[in-house]
């Protein structure tokens, strides 16, 4: 039997300190790892005979602006279908030096969910066979998803309004 | 025995043989029954137009038989859904590539002013890149909003003069729009 | 049911090798002469607004590019400045022709937060309304895909029928398209006997006629089934690596189905299969569509006939808006009221992922709650988006009429696609 006690205990043995954080929000693992070793252990539990975590359910980025040292987030969850259990890692990368390496070497779907990412926060990919924007136009200059940047249209300005407006 | 209603004749002057009116209305008349919109969807709006132009509310009854999607051969453009930024020169290019006489109706609460979407992402409104005639509300209209947003646009037809195109407001309006 | 789609067993089929990948490669030649077309983002066959760049050796696909984003509306950054009442606006634009699903993917998320338990008869009023909004999508995607291949008349058969289903929502909810539809806690009123009515009318009178129809038109038809048959044909594993879900992915033989393997909503009450195809290819996918509209009808048949009785929201003061007719009488109803739309609870804080059967595959919430009034971070796991990558590899090395098809098969919603 599978479950997120083994896996803990399977990833631990395999990786040690490599592997971290460990919780279990709602019942679905989430454990943190290095960016240097991300691919190592996504590729562990993908071709592992057991675990067999074959799909990539989602990829998406996170800002902590408060998290000195690992303001950004590039969180994968993965899904085993046989075992019907998912897992969810992430990795903190410093907002001066963004950088982790791409897992579309693994599953073509991380393709275009580390573009958006990457258009988003700005979290680089290494190794990315395409990496540029792809939701917003090629010459914007900032990193929208970011928290220190505006939702609202800058330009607009008959919703200015003490009340219920800006 | 036909239900089908023919449209009355323009005011004019009629006796036996002759019926005069002036070109305007008659060609203002032929215009506003044979209207071929463009419909420009892309998102939500776009499916309440698809119910529109089906078999419940038919938009054909008022002469919109032909959805054109050659911007060439289309006389009204309607823009239903969100026109991000990104999308904004190409609504403009499809808008220049149409031939006078042509009318723009802003469907939906995105294209007349972005609606809930006022985000950087969004243009506020499709009449910040080109004019546009009749705005229909609702986010998204129903049908029978859209129907009654052609017969806006059917009414200025028939009552606008044959040439909008050479009057002074129409010249400055474009204009400002940096079209020409 | 067509003979040729085999029902799954309740096991999941998975690819023996995952190295069997679709050898459908062009190469291309260093001095040819190709020629580029561009396919959208404004085109009559693009439905949405997508952008291809085909580069072609005559008539046929070399390779293409795609560009999206042309309706990109920032949902994520909107969904972090929104109380969490608010965020249901916007889930009904993500996927709009299967709105309540999307609300309720939402609602059931956040109740997973809150530690809400949503009473019997709401969990099947709701899904009622999910496997409406599901048939509503499959015969959208379904009737399109006949109008691309130059039938019109299927089209404007079924439309009928979905303006029956937008009865019932308006009915339910008040709205056609975009419902925003039910509560955090359950529904925002009950079924009233209309909406029964009605939607026993549609299960088990006028749909099943018409859909039984619509087959005929289309399943046998040969000049249809030449064009769609062998087109656009993606094996399981490389589906599997490109993140397939939902009924393009059944269409290649995997029947993973949220529904089956997470269930949500009390769908372990329903009994219904799971239509597969085996070749992944267009006409697989409208087949798989087809079958899962009958499947839709089934489970709303159950429901409708075994509709528990009760409360249809839960008994949660904190989190349930209060009825509409003591907020204009009590002052304590019209103060929770507005400390509930204001987003004046208190969430507690908390990482929850819930994932749907969306109309085109898993549709997933990924909700960090710092416990402020909004949401911290809020991804969509958006199956469109996802699974349209795979579109130059599914249409190389065939024709443009191809790749017009083979897009309409896939479903792509604009509003999904770019959030």
């Amino acid at each position: 039997m599978i479950n997120n006690e083994s896996i803990v205990e399977e990833v631990v043995g395999q990786f040690g300190q490599k592997v971290f954080g460990f919780e279990e929000p709602f019942g679905l693992l989430t454990f943190t790892t290095n960016a240097s070793d991300l691919i190592e252990v996504v590729g562990f539990l993908k071709n592992h005979p057991q675990f067999k975590f074959g799909f990539l359910t989602d990829l998406a980025g996170i800002h902590f602006p408060d998290n000195t040292g690992g303001e950004l987030c590039s969180v994968c969850m993965l899904h085993s279908w046989e075992n019907n259990i998912r897992v969810r890692i992430k990795v903190f990368v410093p907002i001066s030096d963004p950088k982790v390496p791409t897992l579309t070497t693994l599953f073509a779907a991380a393709n275009w969910q580390e573009r958006e990412t990457f258009d988003f926060y700005g979290i680089e990919y290494i190794g990315h066979p395409n990496l540029k924007r792809i939701l917003n136009m090629e010459d914007m200059d900032y990193f929208p998803m970011r928290k220190e940047y505006p939702l609202e249209d800058a330009t607009r300005e008959d919703k200015i309004d003490a009340l219920f407006g800006r | 025995m036909s239900n089908i209603k023919i449209v009355d004749a323009p005011e004019g002057l009629e006796g036996s043989g002759f019926f005069a009116t002036s070109l305007d209305k008659a060609i203002g008349l032929a215009r506003s029954y044979s209207l071929w919109p463009l419909p420009f969807a892309t998102s939500c709006c776009g499916i309440e137009f698809m119910a529109t132009m089906g078999s419940n509310y038919d938009i054909s009854r008022f002469g919109a038989e032909r959805p054109s999607f050659s911007p060439r051969q289309a006389d009204l453009l309607m823009v239903m859904g969100t026109i991000a930024k990104k999308m904004g020169p190409v609504l403009k290019q499809v808008y220049l590539q149409m031939a006078e006489p042509r009318w723009v109706i802003a469907v939906g609460a995105c294209a007349s002013s972005g609606g809930v979407f006022d985000s950087y992402s969004v243009l506020q409104g499709i009449d910040r890149v080109i004019p546009v005639d009749v705005y229909v509300p609702g986010c998204p209209p129903r049908p029978e909003q859209i129907i009654d947003g052609l017969m806006q646009v059917q009414h200025l037809a028939q009552n606008e003069s044959l040439r909008r195109r050479n009057t002074e407001e129409y010249k400055a309006l474009l204009e400002s729009y940096k079209v020409l | 049911m067509e003979d040729n789609i085999p029902m799954a067993e309740n096991t999941l089929i998975l690819p023996k090798d995952s190295n069997d990948a679709l050898a459908l490669n062009v190469p291309m030649v260093e001095d040819k002469q190709y020629s580029t077309l561009n396919l959208g983002p404004v085109h009559p066959a693009t439905h949405g607004i997508f952008q291809n760049i085909l580069t072609m050796d005559g008539e046929k696909i070399v390779d293409s590019e795609q560009t999206v984003g042309y309706i990109h509306r920032a949902f994520e950054k909107i969904a972090e400045r929104r109380p969490f009442y608010q965020i249901t606006t916007l889930t009904d634009r993500l996927n709009y022709c299967s709105s309540p699903i999307n609300n309720f993917g939402w609602h059931m998320t956040v109740e997973k937060l809150l530690g809400v338990k949503v009473p019997k008869r709401a969990e099947y009023i709701r899904v009622i309304m999910m496997e409406l909004a599901r048939i509503s999508d499959h015969l959208i995607c379904n009737s399109i895909l006949g109008v691309d291949t130059g039938a019109y008349s299927g089209f404007l058969y079924v439309m009928q029928e979905r303006e029956k289903i937008y009865e019932i929502y308006e009915e339910v909810c008040g709205a056609r398209l975009t419902t925003n539809m039910g509560r955090i806690g359950g529904m925002e009123r009950d079924l009233s006997p209309t909406a029964i009515a009605k939607i026993r009318d549609l299960v088990f009178n006028s749909f099943p006629k018409v859909w039984a129809e619509f087959e005929t038109l289309f399943n046998r038809n040969k000049i249809f089934r030449d064009r769609i048959q062998n087109v656009g044909a993606i094996s399981s594993a490389r589906a599997m690596e490109y993140g397939f879900t939902g009924p393009n992915l059944r269409a290649t033989g995997v029947d993973y189905d949220v529904r089956v393997i997470e269930p949500y909503s009390s769908y372990e009450d329903f009994d219904f299969e799971i239509p597969i195809g085996h070749k992944g290819d267009t006409f697989d996918r409208f087949m798989v569509r087809n079958g899962e509209v009958w499947e839709s009808l089934k489970i709303i048949q159950q429901a409708i006939e075994n509709l528990p009785e009760g409360p249809y929201y839960a008994d949660e003061d904190h989190y349930y808006l209060p009825p509409k007719k003591e907020v204009y009488s009590s002052m304590e109803a019209l103060i929770y009221h507005f400390k509930i739309v204001m987003g004046e609870i208190d969430a507690p804080v908390g990482e929850v992922y819930h994932a749907v059967e969306g109309g085109n595959g898993e549709l997933g919430f990924y909700l960090i709650s710092d416990g402020g009034r909004t949401p911290f971070r809020l991804h969509f796991r958006r199956p469109s988006f996802i699974y349209y990558q795979a579109y130059p590899e599914m249409c190389k090395g065939l024709t443009i009429s191809d790749a017009v098809v083979i897009m309409s098969s896939l479903n792509v919603i604009a509003g999904e696609l770019d959030a």
